[in-house]
């Protein structure tokens, strides 16, 4: 029984390993925020999460611009940046410690508060379709 | 990725308290008067990969000591946005800017807000301007020095550099000389 329940734990381990730790794609990172949602990300409705305001100034928007397959701009400061839909900018959602800070700070301009894993999902999901 | 600090300030750390002084002076005056004929300080990488994400990496030398401090002990509240980083890079990003920053006359004293901008030589600096020019969607804040300042990015801002920003009513151009 022991030994069974050791094996158990090992196999857990390396699957929540090989579902975190392993999130170097954008793919990777929208399946495991999709895990915490507890449900199918919805790209439709990531969309208008994106171009909406949430009772501040700022919608995600402001500085990604509405379809963000082009370059954004910062709202305050002017600086121009890269597009955010993964197929326009392969820099984008491939390091999930990069992806969970502007996601923190982001959420907090825009709604202040933190978004939930079906909102990021959402968002996700909607910018993986973004495609050429 | 460690802030080793530079050559010169490991030395001066060894040395009399007034050669230290004087060593911290020229490096200070090469980063805070970019358009002073010194060499400029090169930022710690990862100042310029998390402070340039949303501005230029603004040069250390432009604010005082105590400036940055609060600067970096704020983050979460940003000159109205959140830009919260992790307690590494805070530490070894506010260590360069206290090893780095503004000791030259002009800069010791703290600007209102600890903002560039509220800078009395920054205000000289730029009182020939028309000061709605900064609110215009062209330049949209004074922090956005790359507007007229097109090397700005690599911590110069000599006044051969500065050019009439591109898309600006030409009603401004009052005072420029590209």
């Amino acid at each position: 029984m022991h030994t069974f329940f050791r094996i158990l734990g090992g196999v857990t381990l390396a699957w929540a390993c090989a579902t975190t730790a392993s999130a170097g794609t954008p793919a990777e990172q929208l399946n495991a925020l999709a895990a915490q949602a507890g449900r199918s990300p919805n790209p439709a409705q990531g969309q208008q999460f994106f171009n909406a305001q949430h009772g501040r100034e700022w919608s995600c928007a402001s500085c990604h611009s509405a379809l963000p397959t082009g370059d954004g701009k910062h709202a305050s400061t002017g600086k121009p940046m890269g597009p955010l839909a993964p197929a326009f900018n392969p820099e984008r959602f491939t390091d999930p410690a990069k992806s969970e800070k502007w996601f923190r700070r982001n959420c907090n301009d825009v709604l202040a508060r933190a978004c939930t894993a079906a909102e990021k999902a959402d968002v996700l999901a909607w910018l993986i379709s973004l495609k050429r | 990725m460690e802030n080793r600090p530079l050559a010169l300030v490991k030395y001066a750390q060894a040395a009399p308290k007034w050669i230290a002084t004087l060593a911290l002076t020229g490096l200070a005056v090469g980063s805070a008067w970019a358009d002073s004929k010194g060499p400029m300080v090169p930022p710690l990488p990862q100042y310029q990969a998390e402070c340039a994400a949303c501005h230029i990496a603004y040069p250390a030398g432009m604010l005082p000591a105590a400036s940055w401090k609060r600067v970096m002990g704020s983050l979460s509240k940003h000159y109205g946005t959140d830009a919260s980083l992790d307690e590494t890079s805070v530490r070894a990003i506010s260590q360069w800017l206290q090893v780095n920053a503004g000791t030259y006359k002009r800069v010791r004293e703290e600007p209102p807000q600890d903002r560039i901008t509220t800078s009395a030589w920054f205000v000289r600096k730029h009182d020939e301007l028309d000061p709605a020019i900064w609110k215009q969607a062209a330049v949209k804040s004074a922090a956005n020095c790359m507007a007229c300042h097109t090397r700005a990015d690599k911590g110069s801002f000599s006044e051969r550099e500065i050019t009439f920003p591109k898309g600006l009513d030409a009603r401004f151009r009052r005072n420029w000389s590209d």
